[in-house]
């Protein structure tokens, strides 16, 4: 049971009570992101985040770290397209350190120019490390083909040039910004009272003073009207290939029809982007598993169709067996996808792929870091409403809405493909 | 504080172990089987067949096909996880509490009659060589098992590669792999942990009925292989010139799991390389000079002296600089050690942090294996706050010292060099 409330600032509060285990959960989420960054401040959103680590006015900077540790506690962050979110959990004892870690988050932190330079080399150190994986490498290149006006475009550690030129002004302009009380939904799941916990943040956020809405990008991608290809060829000893499709956003009605569309094809992959990635999708009888790695075309396929505000991509994802031309391997993928576009699925299909999605929806909310992690997700990109309504709407899905989406998205016209040509390593 | 699991163990008359404990938390149960049959069981001139065995032994039994299997599976949004470590062979999965007994019946049967058949083989075979080609191309990877192999020289199986290599891969036959599996494979090496919304008199009962049959030989006893600590420092490179960051591995041989010094040993280690983002390590490399994404310590105290490695990724520029860092630090842990309060934050850290491990059914799962494994004891969590207690800044600075030096130090770097 949900217990909702908004702070006279704005803040939006979330609250569940989970007596499982003695512990608690705190999520902070800011409705900012990489599409909210402009030209030459490309990974900003994700910067901003490690600075939130450091010293603030009322937490000494060799201080921060060991707070929630006495308490059991782990603590993180992350930052993708449409937001940037904080959590911990550790003991519920922790619950008012952790509220007050939050709040100074959103307020107080420092920004230090001497913390500003180190961290631009732990930033690059990740972005190099992420180049390192010719996977990855690709996923990126692919989504910055896909999209070609929007800003879901670049990519969210951001553009190395933009990391070496990028100030601390700039840091700490983004900061005060987009942190502010009416961008959040503060989130607490645990074993907790449910109005100790809402006294409490108040208490911690109240006076924080509210803030000017941030101005949002306008730009809308524009139809893409025809194939798109990028190749990239580095040394390297695997091919991958990846096919990206415009896809619906979260609120559309049609979301729900490609995610049981995506889970006939390679599995049900899950909703939690912090948590489905660990658990394999159940894929042996899925479409694609069958085509292309049981035919020994490719080791691996994998959808990603994941939950976004606006319409991002789906993304199918193989990695060619040795030897294996990469022509071959995306022959047979879209011999299949052309297949389900022309011919829809099964009933037998749909009953599957409706009980591997029921069950990765409860898989996926077996912590109170997991389901505090959907609550804050979703009202970020959407609404907790959405969250809520996952399993009717997934159940409502028709085989004609699964056919009607499989021959909107998989036209060749909204595709972009991407090949990793591994040359050979001197 | 006393988390107190409590769980339930129970043997079968041939020898199986059965080890349950009752969550509520969500309708599902994680199912945690375990066969002492890691790579070390590995025939000497077939390293990798344990990993071949575990990617085709769940495509087909005496009585079901492959796709039999998958269709079970895929049918109730389970995922099967066959994974082999240096000691174990375990396959592992979540299931909705409804599908409980369908699923143990299942993976039973993977377990005891696999076929292998040659068409599911040849096509894992083909993933495999796809894998290893993968890690050639992972400086991660080849940091870290160059490592080993330094550490462990042959024939000592620490230090072979759990996937082995694509000769012998391609070269394995069913045969061997079905021979393998007759001879490693045995109740009495067997332990079966069951975590969920499952009640537990429906748990000894199913597994009872799949697991009461099996008849098997008892495997013999592997003998332990003598690991010697290294008396010089070395560094090996391996340039890797299509890669824009470099992977550091340095690392130590230490001790065994059942060493009473392991408690003071994983105080030592979480301080140095673990607690808050790292530690000491951390402090230093990542956070005061910002010269990593990543850097940590982890400890793997196993049947025979495990290794303590660090890990670091870095830029080609930076490696001279975070060797040299990890040597300062190194040297600082030795010659003047921990302090009373780093060792307290770590201490008070790991027994206030056992309930967050044992939130979710395939964390219990997880710490009732290794728990079984290591002959812990089923109270091993409400003892782990005096095991910890117990250790004395002198203890953890011992162990610091007999362990680590930065003169006798292996270290690899592979990347852009």
């Amino acid at each position: 049971m949900i217990r909702r409330a908004v702070l006279d600032n704005g803040l939006k509060v979330l609250v569940q009570e989970e007596h499982t285990a003695p512990l608690a959960s705190v999520w902070c989420w800011y409705k900012v992101g990489s599409k909210d960054e402009r030209a030459g401040q490309t990974g900003v959103s994700h910067w901003v985040e490690h600075m939130n680590f450091k010293g603030t006015t009322n937490i000494p900077r060799d201080q921060v770290k060991g707070i929630i540790e006495q308490f059991g506690g782990s603590w993180n962050g992350y930052t993708w397209i449409d937001q940037t979110t904080y959590l911990q959990t550790a003991s519920k004892e922790a619950l008012d350190r952790m509220l007050f870690i939050e709040s100074e988050r959103m307020a107080n932190f420092l920004y230090h120019p001497d913390d500003c330079e180190s961290e631009r080399n732990v930033i690059i150190s990740e972005l190099q490390g992420g180049e390192n994986d010719p996977d990855q490498f690709l996923d990126q290149e692919l989504v910055a083909t896909a999209f070609k006006a929007h800003p879901y475009r670049h990519p969210t550690i951001g553009w190395l040039s933009d990391l070496q030129t990028m100030t601390r002004d700039d840091l700490y302009g983004y900061y005060r910004r987009y942190y502010i009380p009416n961008n959040a939904t503060l989130v607490i799941v645990g074993d907790v009272d449910t109005d100790d916990a809402l006294r409490r943040a108040e208490q911690h956020f109240g006076r924080i003073a509210v803030g000017e809405t941030p101005s949002r990008q306008q730009t809308v991608e524009p139809e893409q009207t025809g194939e798109r290809r990028v190749t990239i060829r580095k040394p390297g000893t695997t091919a991958y290939l990846k096919a990206a499709y415009h896809a619906p956003g979260v609120t559309d009605a049609g979301f729900y029809a490609l995610l049981v569309l995506d889970a006939v094809l390679s599995g049900a992959y899950g909703m939690n982007l912090w948590s489905s990635f660990r658990t394999p999708s159940p894929q042996r009888s899925a479409r694609l598993y069958r085509r292309l790695v049981r035919q020994g075309l490719a080791s691996a396929v994998n959808g990603s169709l994941l939950p976004t505000e606006l319409p991002f991509v789906y993304i199918i994802s193989a990695t060619a067996t040795d030897g294996t031309p990469l022509a071959t391997v995306e022959s047979a993928l879209l011999e299949e996808l052309d297949a389900v576009s022309a011919q829809g699925i099964t009933p037998a299909e749909l009953a599957k792929a409706k009980a591997q999605l029921k069950a990765r929806l409860v898989f996926d909310n077996d912590s109170v870091t997991n389901i505090a992690h959907q609550l804050g997700y979703f009202e970020t990109i959407a609404s907790v409403d959405v969250f809520n309504d996952l399993m009717p709407r997934i159940a409502a899905v028709t085989l004609e809405q699964v056919a009607t989406m499989a021959r909107t998205v998989f036209g060749a016209s909204n595709r972009t493909v991407g090949w990793f040509d591994p040359l050979p390593i001197s | 504080m006393s988390s107190g699991l409590a769980p339930t163990r129970s043997a079968l008359p041939n020898g199986a172990v059965l080890l349950s404990k009752r969550t509520r938390a969500t309708p599902s149960v994680t199912i945690n089987i375990a066969v002492r049959a890691g790579s070390i069981c590995d025939p000497a001139d077939a390293t990798g067949a344990m990993f071949l065995l575990s990617r085709v032994i769940d495509r087909g039994t005496t009585t079901r096909s492959a796709d039999d299997i998958a269709e079970a599976l895929d049918s109730r949004g389970i995922s099967l996880g066959v994974t082999v470590a240096r000691h174990l062979f375990s396959l592992i999965c979540t299931c909705l509490t409804d599908d409980f007994a369908d699923v143990m019946t299942l993976l039973a049967d993977v377990i005891q009659r696999p076929t292998l058949p040659e068409p599911e083989l040849a096509m894992r075979k083909g993933e495999v060589v796809t894998s290893l080609r993968q890690d050639e191309d992972n400086p991660g990877v080849r940091a870290s098992e160059a490592l080993m192999e330094l550490l462990y020289p042959a024939p000592h199986p620490y230090g072979r590669r759990i996937k082995g290599t694509i000769p012998i891969a391609e070269g394995l036959r069913r045969e061997q792999l079905l021979a393998l599996h007759a001879a490693r494979f045995a109740p009495c090496e067997t332990s079966v942990v069951v975590v969920g919304d499952v009640d537990p008199g429906e748990v000894e009962s199913v597994v009872a009925r799949v697991f009461g049959g099996w008849a098997a030989p008892n495997p013999p006893a592997l003998p332990a292989s003598p690991v010697t600590a290294s008396t010089g420092r070395r560094r090996v490179v391996i340039p890797m010139m299509n890669k824009a960051q470099a992977d550091i591995a340095y690392g130590f041989t230490t001790l065994t799991r059942p060493d009473p010094s392991y408690y003071a040993c994983w105080l030592m280690n979480h301080a140095f390389g673990q607690y808050s983002m790292s530690g000491r390590l951390g402090d230093s490399i990542r956070e005061r000079q910002g010269m990593a994404y990543y850097v940590y310590s982890m400890l793997d105290a196993n049947v025979m002296e495990g290794p303590l490695s660090i890990r670091a990724g870095v830029s080609a520029a930076n490696i001279d600089r975070a060797v040299e860092s990890i040597d300062e630090e190194v040297d600082k842990l030795v010659t003047k050690g921990l302090t009373q309060k780093e060792l307290d934050d770590s201490r008070r850290f790991l027994i206030y942090a056992m309930p967050r491990a044992l939130e979710t059914n395939a964390g219990i799962a997880n710490y009732l294996q290794t728990a079984e494994f290591f002959d812990l004891g089923l109270d091993f969590d409400s003892r782990i706050p005096d095991l910890l207690n117990a250790v004395t800044l002198d203890e953890a600075n011992a162990v610091a010292r007999k362990f680590l030096s930065v003169d006798r130090a292996t270290v690899v770097v592979a990347g852009p060099v």
